[in-house]
């Protein structure tokens, strides 16, 4: 399982991006995406983001906690998009920044769906992998939050931060 | 006065007479002040250090007539340990609600440090990664020109900077504060 995450940003530009895999079943946390494909996910997630956008305004209010934990703003959009073998769930801030998780399958998916494994990844639109994103989403959404209340960040500037990264590695070997 | 009785003054002032604000504001107002004087200046970080000092300074010998008012019940310092002492336990208690350790006194009783567990200026703040900022700008600067403004304003000549930040990776947060000399009342000049 591999994963290729990113935050964009209210002008649908980049602000972060990471690429990790899984932790659980023994993972070591290395993606294996191959080099003829490193350079797609970019444009896999980025297409995402129309799609996005429409699941966005047709669930009507913005920033609605509809299916975020508890009171907090921000929504999670599940998985939005497939392309071949590759999947992208979303979550939306309140502040309207897009947090866009690519998620590969190591097994091809025709496999996979139909004996429903336990495995975390395994079977991409589960509940189970769905829950898992989402405390991913979560986790770095607190820390998103702190990041950027740096009064040395600039709203809609590219995190640098090399805290905020390590954290994000944290949250994704906690959860994926 | 025994440091027990300091720290106890200072939790009865904190209860009973300080207004409260929402500690994020103050986090992020006195980081935009911090950022911006980055940005007019032009990261010149010397500048910016020097610039908090002076706004600290200016704040301190106002904020003195403050803190004696609340703190009315107290008689002078009879030493500079005792300042010391009140400075940390009830000084930064009433307007920051943290107890710096005073500690690192040298032989002379006349220089020590206070070193800060907590730090409500530096929530959230990751110093900008230019190379420079983590070697020159001392972030919580204001707090030594404070410190110098009020100490002045009660006859006390002091030098005050920081030496280490966790801001900048060290271990810990500690300021410097060295006494001068107390400032003898000048007569007036005669009406010859």
């Amino acid at each position: 399982m591999s994963y290729y995450f990113a935050i964009v940003g209210t002008q649908d530009n980049p602000l972060f991006e990471y690429e990790f895999g899984t932790s659980k079943q023994g993972g070591d946390g290395q993606s294996r995406f191959t080099e003829q494909v490193r350079h797609l996910n970019q444009f896999i997630l980025h297409s995402s983001l129309d799609i996005a956008e429409e699941v966005q305004w047709s669930h009507g209010q913005i920033g609605r906690g509809l299916t975020g934990g508890g009171s907090r703003n921000g929504r999670y959009l599940k998985c939005i998009d497939k392309f071949f073998n590759n999947y992208i769930s979303c979550f939306v801030t309140g502040g309207n920044v897009k947090f866009l998780l690519l998620h590969q399958p190591t097994t091809p998916t025709s496999t996979a769906s139909s004996r429903s494994s336990t495995a975390i990844g395994a079977n991409p639109t589960s509940p189970a992998t769905e829950e898992a994103i989402k405390m991913f989403f979560m986790e770095v959404y607190d820390n998103w939050v702190k990041a950027i209340m740096n009064p040395f960040y600039k709203a809609n500037m590219e995190v640098r931060s090399p805290i905020f990264r390590a954290r994000v590695a944290a949250a994704g070997r906690k959860y994926l | 006065m025994a440091a027990s009785k300091a720290s106890r003054i200072g939790e009865e002032i904190w209860k009973t007479r300080i207004d409260k604000v929402n500690a994020e504001l103050v986090t992020l107002t006195y980081g935009t002040i911090v950022a911006q004087l980055c940005k007019d200046f032009e990261d010149d970080y010397p500048e910016v250090n020097r610039q908090l000092d002076k706004m600290g300074y200016n704040i301190g010998l106002r904020l003195i007539e403050d803190y004696l008012a609340k703190s009315n019940t107290m008689k002078r310092c009879s030493n500079f340990r005792e300042t010391a002492d009140m400075i940390s336990r009830v000084g930064f208690k009433i307007f920051l609600n943290i107890t710096p350790q005073v500690t690192n006194w040298t032989a002379d009783n006349n220089s020590f440090s206070l070193v800060f567990d907590e730090n409500p200026f530096a929530d959230f703040v990751e110093l900008p990664d230019d190379g420079r900022a983590q070697n020159e700008l001392w972030y919580s600067n204001i707090l030594c020109g404070v410190l110098r403004g009020a100490l002045e304003m009660v006859q006390m000549q002091v030098e005050a900077h920081f030496i280490s930040d966790v801001l900048r990776g060290n271990d810990t947060t500690e300021m410097r504060v060295t006494l001068i000399r107390y400032i003898d009342d000048e007569l007036p000049p005669e009406d010859d």
